[in-house]
């Protein structure tokens, strides 16, 4: 494929507002799970919430949008100079001319939770105030966004689940790549709500204490929330020599189980080769693999598995999700950005909470941070549904 | 700038449509359109397993996505697909936020995981054994138009044939007040970018400012504009009509979709 430029990006979660304080973090190591006390919601699980989402409010012309999911994503476009990064688009070519393309899973799912609980006396129908459209449709999130940067061209929402917005990378480049527009704001959106808290600890999914992915005794995700965006655009004939490229995007479906990975992750083996297909590149050009990660025994053994089979036990990978959390359809869109600071500052984070990676999987975990070059990242999403996005970041230099 | 593609494969659902074939008569004026109940096929693709499990909009889906890679003689297996629709399944959207309002807060782990909106592309793949990627859309009332630029960029860019499965199912009360889509409805699509010998017509999509084109017939355009995936259904009629024609359907307030259509027969 042919090569996009990451013009300017920016990422909220809980263990940063902005992308200085994402980078500290993982600098540091640290964690912003907690233990859950969201809403009223009673559960022994750890999460990784975003500070001062309650707190923000939306602009006045666009209240109807209000909810937790669309004051995530507003928190978030304030960040980095971001909304101005857009606005230069919209200058240079044309609102028409920039499209939306944002990953959700749940979206404002939360508004309608709280919907039911107060639901009228004898009717039993939902209250006035509550907006469907704008709150719980997956769309309102990429229309939120499209109204409050003035956007006009194709706007859509993608999910697919936990690989929601890394694919949204791919229809982006592609709809750039066909004519239709010349930028695309790309990016995810996933907050806390109950469906997921409540849906995850049904399967036995999540773990009580911090997760651990790739640890010999890890027993689950935690739930996180984050909100991520980068402003995607075609290549200029010069770059600086920090740019930061989307070189490859592949994709596949697993054909197995609707919430169980392949076993020996044929899925996930077929969305990294062909992301290195796409980029014309060969395994032994990645430096970093930025892993799914999620923390459970059979998601991390699958993944252990493809990876291996692809880039053998040398290629040094980790998950972040042990300093975020499982970010859900955001975690493609975070982790992107991830993958972007780690090429800019030559880090390859080590994973949290991980104390002793499980001997069994053979991929190259590493648990301490890395300082060195780091040219190339891939990075690897995976949702229920067994669908599968892997994208492939590099360095302009 | 527009997109061109050949339609190969078309599959249809909806109140009194059940497939291309009579869809096609009704909307070319040879038959009369009779309003009834959206009959959706039991999906025996799947594994009696995963059968049990799904709800109308995986049924909806893998309907017409069957009934357009047959008559397209596509090989499912080999074919990437876009899935679009405006909401994931209502009825089980409606029981977990039901159990998550009760003092238990007992979410069914069967309704959790096919709660996702790409449910249907998941069964699909299972279905089919299918490991190409699926894409999967929402984009609210513009899902159809919106399914429909994504499949076209990829038919151009990747230079292969794909599936467009775009489709909607109701919400049960209460939340049907608040989204009033009366039945299940859905058109599917396998687009090609080179002319083959199933090619129905080409299709050329560019965006335009123009007025969209509603139905002639007053139960189709009252369908047309309560369904989201029905929307698509002006472009069906003129590929019905089988001369050359264009059809301007309905997209987001900043646009609609004008699509150019020449018969390939």
């Amino acid at each position: 494929m042919t090569p996009q430029l990451l013009k300017h990006f920016t990422a909220t979660s809980c263990i940063g507002t902005g992308v200085e304080a994402t980078l500290n973090s993982l600098m540091q190591q640290e964690s912003g799970l907690r233990h859950c006390e969201f809403e009223t919601v009673k559960i022994d699980t750890h999460i990784g919430e975003v500070p001062g989402v309650d707190a923000q409010r939306l602009p006045r012309e666009l209240g109807l949008f209000d909810c937790r999911n669309n004051r995530l994503a507003e928190l978030a476009l304030q960040q980095d100079g971001f909304l101005d990064a857009v606005q230069a688009a919209v200058g240079r070519y044309g609102p028409r001319r920039v499209g939306v393309f944002i990953g959700t899973s749940t979206a404002g799912v939360l508004q309608t939770e709280l919907a039911y609980r107060n639901r009228e006396g004898g009717s039993g129908a939902l209250p006035a105030s509550f907006h469907y459209a704008t709150t719980h449709n997956s769309f309102s999130v990429a229309d939120y966004v499209r109204q409050r940067c003035g956007l006009k061209g194709p706007a859509v929402a993608l999910s697919s689940a936990c690989a929601s917005s890394a694919k949204a990378f791919g229809s982006a480049r592609r709809m750039i790549d066909a004519g239709l527009i010349d930028a695309a704001l790309v990016g995810g959106t996933d907050s806390l709500c109950l469906t997921t808290l409540y849906g995850f600890h049904s399967l036995q999914l999540s773990s009580p204490v911090p997760c651990r992915p790739f640890d010999v005794a890890r027993d689950g995700i935690s739930i996180g929330e984050a909100a991520a965006f980068a402003l995607l655009q075609r290549v200029p004939d010069s770059l600086d020599g920090d740019a930061i490229l989307l070189l490859g995007v592949g994709e596949s479906s697993d054909a197995y189980h609707m919430s169980a990975p392949h076993p020996e992750g044929l899925g996930a083996r077929r969305a990294m080769q062909a992301a290195l297909a796409a980029a014309s590149l060969s395994p032994a050009d990645i430096d970093y693999i930025n892993l799914h990660g999620t923390g459970t025994p059979s998601n991390d053994r699958s993944e252990s598995q493809a990876v291996t089979s692809v880039f053998g036990a040398t290629t040094p990978c980790s998950s972040t999700k042990g300093a975020t959390g499982h970010t859900l359809g955001a975690a493609g869109a975070l982790e992107a950005v991830i993958s972007a600071l780690s090429i800019r500052n030559g880090l390859m984070p080590g994973g949290v909470h991980t104390t002793r990676v499980d001997p069994t999987l053979t991929a190259h975990y590493i648990r301490d941070n890395r300082r060195g070059a780091v040219a190339r990242v891939l990075s690897n999403s995976f949702g229920f549904g067994g669908t599968n996005c892997s994208l492939i970041f590099g360095s302009a230099r | 700038m527009s997109l061109a593609a050949y339609v190969d494969g078309i599959g249809v659902l909806g109140p009194g449509l059940s497939g291309w074939p009579q869809t096609a008569a009704i909307l070319s004026g040879r038959r009369a359109y009779n309003a009834a109940p959206t009959v959706l096929p039991t999906p025996g693709m799947l594994p009696a397993a995963e059968r049990r499990r799904t709800g109308r909009v995986v049924k909806v889906a893998l309907g017409i996505a069957l009934e357009a890679t047959a008559a397209a003689g596509a090989d499912a297996m080999l074919l990437p697909s876009v899935f679009s629709s405006s909401g994931s399944d209502g009825h089980i959207c409606h029981e977990i936020c039901q159990a998550l309002s009760l003092p238990g807060r007992e979410v069914s782990p069967t309704r959790f995981s096919n709660s996702v909106h790409n449910a249907p592309a998941g069964y699909w793949s299972i279905a089919t054994g299918s490991m190409a990627e699926s894409n999967v859309l929402c984009a609210f009332d513009a899902s159809f138009t919106a399914g429909l630029l994504d499949a076209m960029s990829q038919v151009n860019v990747d230079q292969r044939a794909i599936l467009l499965v775009a489709y909607d199912t109701e919400y049960p009360p209460p939340l049907h007040v608040k989204r009033p889509i009366p039945d299940a409805f859905g058109i599917a699509m396998v687009l090609s970018p080179r002319l083959t010998a199933q090619s129905l017509a080409r299709l050329e999509v560019a965006l335009t400012d123009e007025a969209f084109d509603t139905m002639r017939e007053p139960q189709l355009e009252a369908l047309r504009a309560s369904i989201p995936a029905a929307r698509g259904l002006p472009l069906l009629e003129t590929l019905a009509l089988q001369g050359r024609g264009r059809a301007i359907i309905e997209y987001l307030d900043i646009a609609r979709a004008g699509v150019l259509i020449e018969p390939c027969r």
